[in-house]
Parts: structure tokens; sequence; C-alpha cells
């Protein structure tokens, strides 16, 4: 039976798309121009799902467990090739946000090289994170090009001063250490959404909206849409049209009008995330 | 090259010499073992510590997932295969000098690849679910991963470490029968079993030689694959300069050379302290460093080429890793491998060095080290200008890395220092092999047909037979 399986699986991933009879492709987008860089999300995602926060000191020492992150990258005035930031004072030009969390990859780079295909890909066209199968080679890590995967290097809960342990969702796990995890997109939420729209008899179709990431629902400029990607009603969906991104292509047309594209995907690894640049006046 | 000096040794003087190994060691023994068995304790209460509080404080980070345990994991493999090398591949070619060196080389061979399997189960995050990892029937139905080369990595070390252990040992019974007849007490019992009744018989012979040369055929191939998968761990990422398609065969040659360099490092040091001159003599480490020079000059070839292939690829992130690699803060570990592994095996090219055997065991050290960076300087840059600059981070290991790196050299150390003086060190039976050939210069030009010596032997048993 299980060879069976086995054989199953692998020929399923001979095919560029592993599941195209699927209703479901989670997909995400997210507005730069709207991005004010403020954190929220970060916030949302750090009370949704159960992230430790792990201090000053182990945050300097690179063990933050953020899945959702702020990215800020500043542009260099003209002429310096390095900005010269002199006592907290940063250039007047600004930075530019990005937030950055799991990309929801086609072809995910973590899921072959993990050795107990803890990380998957589900029919929803999720990259889902076995916590309990995982035995936390954290290859997975290191092949992840964007890196928003992140390892329980300690015991973290272990700190977690009573009674705060109360004020944890218990709609998913706490993970110890040893064990790699990474933004879900909110599945504990589109499982409730499925589950949902199942009792009311339509399986097959979840509406737009019934499924509201944390970080999407905390935004204050709404700078991030969820949603499912399959259904062409969806505000997802039609944003990725209206960009013209679409799974496949590795370089996306930069016109005017035409602000979207895919982070790193020239890399071929088909993210879900549609990021739609920052239009900045160079003039002034 | 028929001039060898050890024409004239008799054979009893060989079991003599080669026996007395084995005899009660010196106090030195006992202080370079202590130290080696502090070195590990060291180890082990720095794994322990780790096991209790969680990988974060071997000070591994996001990015840097993978650090020292895996450059140590990668080093360790590769050492061990000069055993291979040196008695599979030089077996099958013919090349006599062997003999004499070739069973140390066959130990360090196995105690490498059992210092380097500690490696990827200590790096686990949950160590205590390691055998998720092997294919084993469960009531889950659960296989694991077969496309990752993690897997690839499990299997080729047990199989490596299985058939390696099989080779020293096959190779070993006709000495154990030789110490078996001058062993008393706890040892007599051992090797005993360990000889299997080895008696020496025509019959015994044939089927002895039949078995070691079909297991260095199956050796050689194995050995190549075991470091071609180590590679792989690296060329089948997506991390720039990890995704390198020359790596693995760029790995089996810098694994053969670091491993003839550990080998000419024992050559040296069992020479000296077993006083084995008429055995281990100047002409056959003139043959190694030769044949480590040839290799070095393989794996600078691949080396550069890789450089090269990057460069001229244009693509962007690796080409940036690589700039990062020659000047940025890992650049010390890059030049000195370069200084190490590159420029100084060139004193190998001088007859002078080669006949001198304390610069040989300098140099070897030397090129180690060079090897030992380059493991290091193939797991950590990368990691550090990834594809993402937002978590560019520079981080080098800490105490705990550091201390278990140091106890797997202790481990490796303890595990030789104890095999040498209960197995013996040099190959006795293909040592007075040698000295027949040699004796017998005429012979030495054609080999002999073996259904022919067969027929012989049976004969003169028969002979024997008739006698009684």
């Amino acid at each position: 039976m299980a060879l069976k399986r086995m054989i199953e699986n692998w020929s399923r991933l001979r095919k560029r798309d592993y599941y195209e009879d699927s209703p479901f492709m989670w997909g995400m987008s997210i507005d730069l121009n709207k991005c004010i860089g403020c954190g929220a999300c970060v916030t949302a995602c750090y009370a949704e799902n159960n992230l430790p926060v792990v201090g000053k000191e182990h945050y300097a020492t690179g063990h933050a467990m953020h899945w959702m992150r702020i990215e800020r990258y500043w542009e260099e005035p003209e002429g310096e090739t390095d900005i010269d930031i002199k006592d907290g004072e940063y250039p007047e030009r600004g930075a530019h946000y990005i937030p950055m969390m799991c990309q929801q990859c086609n072809h995910a780079p973590c899921e072959p090289v993990c050795p107990v295909a803890a990380t998957y890909h589900t029919t929803d066209h999720l990259n889902a994170q076995v916590y309990n199968r995982c035995v936390g080679s954290r290859y997975c890590g290191n092949n992840c090009p964007y890196k928003v995967r992140y390892f329980n290097f300690f015991d973290y809960w272990k700190d977690l001063p009573s009674p705060l342990e109360m004020q944890l969702n218990p709609d998913l796990s706490v993970r110890s250490k040893g064990v790699m995890e990474k933004c879900t997109f909110c599945v504990q939420r589109i499982r409730a959404a499925k589950d949902q729209a199942n009792d009311e008899g339509h399986p097959h179709h979840v509406e737009d909206g019934a499924v509201k990431t944390a970080c999407q629902q905390s935004c204050p400029t709404q700078a991030i849409v969820f949603g499912n990607l399959r259904d062409p009603e969806s505000e997802v969906a039609k944003q990725w049209e209206e960009h013209e991104v679409e799974l496949g292509r590795h370089e996306q047309d930069k016109s005017e009008d035409l602000r979207g594209y895919r982070v790193l995907e020239e890399l071929n690894v088909e993210p879900c995330v549609m990021y739609l640049d920052r239009v900045r006046d160079t003039e002034a | 090259m028929s001039n060898y000096s050890m024409k004239d040794i008799e054979w009893a003087k060989i079991n003599k010499d080669v026996l007395k190994s084995l005899e009660s060691p010196r106090k030195s023994f006992w202080v370079v073992l202590g130290v080696c068995l502090v070195l590990v304790l060291i180890g082990v209460a720095a794994e322990a510590y780790q096991y209790q509080e969680g990988l974060g404080v071997a000070l591994m980070n996001r990015p840097h997932f993978w650090q020292l345990y895996i450059s140590n994991f990668v080093f360790w493999i590769g050492m061990s295969h000069s055993g291979t090398l040196l008695s599979a591949i030089l077996l099958l070619t013919k090349a006599d000098w062997r003999k004499p060196i070739y069973r140390f080389a066959e130990a360090m061979t196995l105690f490498s690849i059992l210092t380097a399997a500690i490696f990827p189960v200590i790096h686990l995050g949950r160590v205590w679910d390691m055998y998720w990892v092997l294919p084993y029937p469960n009531q889950r139905t659960i296989w694991p991963n077969f496309r990752s080369p993690l897997l690839w990595d499990a299997a080729a070390i047990t199989t490596y470490a299985t058939s390696s252990a099989l080779f020293l040992y096959i190779g070993m019974i006709p000495d154990l029968a030789i110490c078996r007849d001058n062993a008393k007490g706890w040892r007599k019992k051992l090797y005993s079993a360990l000889s299997m009744g080895w008696m020496g018989r025509a019959r015994e012979w044939i089927a002895f030689r039949k078995t070691y040369v079909l297991m260095a055929c199956f050796l050689v191939p194995l050995a190549v694959s075991v470091h071609s998968i180590v590679a792989s761990d690296f060329a089948m990422s997506i991390m720039p300069d990890w995704h390198i398609t020359s790596f693995p065969p760029y790995f089996v040659a810098g694994a053969l050379y670091s491993g003839c360099a550990a080998i000419i490092t024992l050559f040296v040091l069992l020479r000296h302290v077993f006083r084995f001159e008429e055995y281990m003599t100047t002409e056959i480490m003139d043959k190694t460093a030769k044949l480590t020079f040839a290799i070095a000059m393989v794996w600078n070839y691949l080396n550069l080429s890789e450089y090269a292939s990057i460069w001229y690829s244009n693509d962007m992130f690796e080409k940036e890793v690589l700039i990062e690699k020659f000047t940025g803060p890992y650049a010390p570990i890059v030049w000195g491998m370069l200084l190490c592994a590159t420029v100084a095996p060139f004193a190998m090219a001088f007859k002078k060095v080669r006949h001198n055997m304390w610069a040989m065991f300098w140099l070897s050290l030397v090129l180690q080290l060079g090897m030992w960076l380059e493991r290091f300087q193939i797991v950590s840059p990368p990691l550090a200008s990834n594809h993402e600059p937002w978590t560019w981070a520079v981080v080098w290991p800490g105490l705990v890395q550091l201390s278990i790196t140091l106890a797997s050299f202790g481990w490796f150390t303890m595990l030789f220092l104890i095999f040498c003086k209960i197995f013996p060190s040099v190959s006795m039976y293909e040592v007075k092999e040698m000295v027949f050939h040699r004796r017998h210069a005429s012979s030495r030009a054609e080999l002999q047909d073996l259904d022919k010596v067969k027929e012989e032997m049976i004969k003169t048993e028969e002979g024997l037979h008739h006698g009684a």
C-alpha cells in the first residue's frame, strides 16, 4: 500500500502543476505602494500563530521567530554607492518596505530536500509543514531562497510567564525545540472556512473574503489581499490578472501600468505571492 | 626500482617486528590515549548541553542553519576515502608498493566513517527521532522522502561503513591467524574467534584472494558514489555556490586528496613509533607523495574550473558569493585554503621533500588543514550571502561546535590507537609476498596465472597427505 502510494506521489511530481484539478490555490497580492512599514501584520501574526517572542538577546543572535517580517531597503542617493547613516539620521528619501513571509512556492525548493517529507504540497497548493514529522535537519531552511523558514533553536514556550499561556491560540500547536516552522497562510482559518463551506453544501467553493489572514486583517492600509487564485471572481485573482502576473512565467513585463512581480521568480520556484512595485517620483 | 631495501628481510623477522607493535604499550601511549579520552568527554558534555538546551547554543542561526557539523562531516567522509583508494584501487591496478601501508589506511577509513557518522546525527534538531530518516516498516505506513540527498547520505554512509569494515576484516584474516599462533590469554581467544580457523591451506588462499578482489571491485565505485552523494547535499540545492554541477567529482578529488595527506601523516608516525623503517621505506613515501601530488593537481583543476564557470556564467547571485568569498569576512579562510591546499603541495615536486620524512609529516598536516578550511568555506560563505540580502549575516561557530570538532579528532585518534595495539597495523602476509617477489625479480615481471598456482598448490597438498 505504502509503496503504491509512494509511486503515485512520484508520478504526480513529474507534472508542473501537482494538483491541476484542485479548486483551490491560495495566493496573495501585496501592494508596496500602500505598505507603510508599520509592522501591524507582524504583530498580528505573532498573536494568531503562537509565535514565541524571543527577546532582545536571541533576536541579536539571529534566533527570532517572526514568520512575517518587514524588510527595509534604502534607496541609494544618486551618485553614491552606499548610504551613510550618522547619529540615527536616515536619508530623506526613505525606505522601501517589503513584507516578507513564506511565498508558498509551487515548485518549493524546501520540499524535495526534506529527508522525512515533513514539508509537502497540499491539494490547496499550500506548502505545508508537519511539525510532528520534522526531525530538524534544517535542509529546507538552507534551500529556501527567501530564508523565511524559522527553526526552534530553543524551547521558547518554557520562557512564557504564567498566565500568558492562556492567550495562546488553541487552533494550532505550540512548537517545541528542534522543529522548523514558517508562515502557513493562516491554514487554521482556511480549514475553518472550508469546513463551513462543506457544511453549507458547496465544498468546492469558498466565498472570497471568507478567509482573511491575520496580516491582511490587521493591515491599516489594506495593502495585503488574500484569496483563491483559482476563483476568477476573487479580488486576488483579479489583481493578478490586471498586472498580468501568471504562474509559469519567470519574468514580468515592466511597463508603466504593470507593477506586478514575484520575488526571485527567475529561480523557477513559482511563488504564490505577487508584489506590486512601489512607484516613486524620482524628480522630487 | 628493484633496489627496495626490504629485499633481504627474513619472514620470521617480519612476524616478529609486526607482532612487537602489539605488545604492552609505552607510557606515552597511555598519555596520548588519555588526552584523546578527555577531548571525547568534553565533546560528550557539549553534546549533552546542546541536547538539553536546543541547537541554539551551537550559535547556528538563520540563515546559518548548517555550519561546522556539516563541514566536519564532509571532512571525515573525505578522509575515509584514502583507505579505499590505496587498498582497492591500487590492489586492482597491481601497484604492490601499497602492501606495507594499506592496513592502517583501511583502519583509518573505518574510523573516519565512524567519526563522520556522528555529525549528521548530533546536527539534527530532534536527535531522538533520527531513525525516521531510515526506510523502515512502520504502522503509519510513512516512507521517508527518497528525493532528499540527506536520505541518500544515510544509505551511503551505512553501506560504506559496513563494506569498509568487511574489507578491513577480510584482508586481516591471514594476519589474525599469525597473531592467534603467537598470542596468550584473552588475545588468544579474540584472535581464534576472528581468524575463523584459518590454516593457510591453498583452497583458503584461493577463496580469500577471490573475495578480496571482489570486495575491492565493489568498493571502488561505492567510494566514488558515497562522496558524490555527499556532494549532492550541496549540488542538489538551489543555493548560489552550492548548486554546482562539478561538485561531485570535485568532492571525490578533495576526498582522495585529504585522505592521502592523512595517510602520509600516519605513515610517518607509525614508522617512527613502531620502528617500521624496513617496511615503510623512503621509496614508498616517494610514491605516496607522487600520488598525492597528482590528486592535488586534479583537485586544483576542478576548483579553478569551478571559479571560472561561476565567473563566466554571469549568474548574479553566484558571482556575488564568489566575490564575497575572496574579499568578505570569510576571506582569510578562503585564502588560507588556497595557500595550504593549492600552493603547499608544489613542495612535493621536489625529491628532497618527498624523501624527508618529517618534512612530509608537516606538509601533510598543512594539506589537511587546507582541506578542512575548504570544507568550511564550502558550507558557510554561501549561507552568509544568499539570495535574500535582508538576511545576510556573518556567523562564526561557537564554543559548543568547536569542542565537538576537537572531540571528533580525539575520538578518531582514540579508535586508531586502540586498533594499533590490538590488530597488526602492517599486513604481514602481504609484506612477505612483496619480499618474495622482490627476491625472485624475474617472476615479478609477469603475473602468475591463478589457475596454474591453484593446480600446483593442490598437487602439493595432495602430496603432503600421501606422505602422511
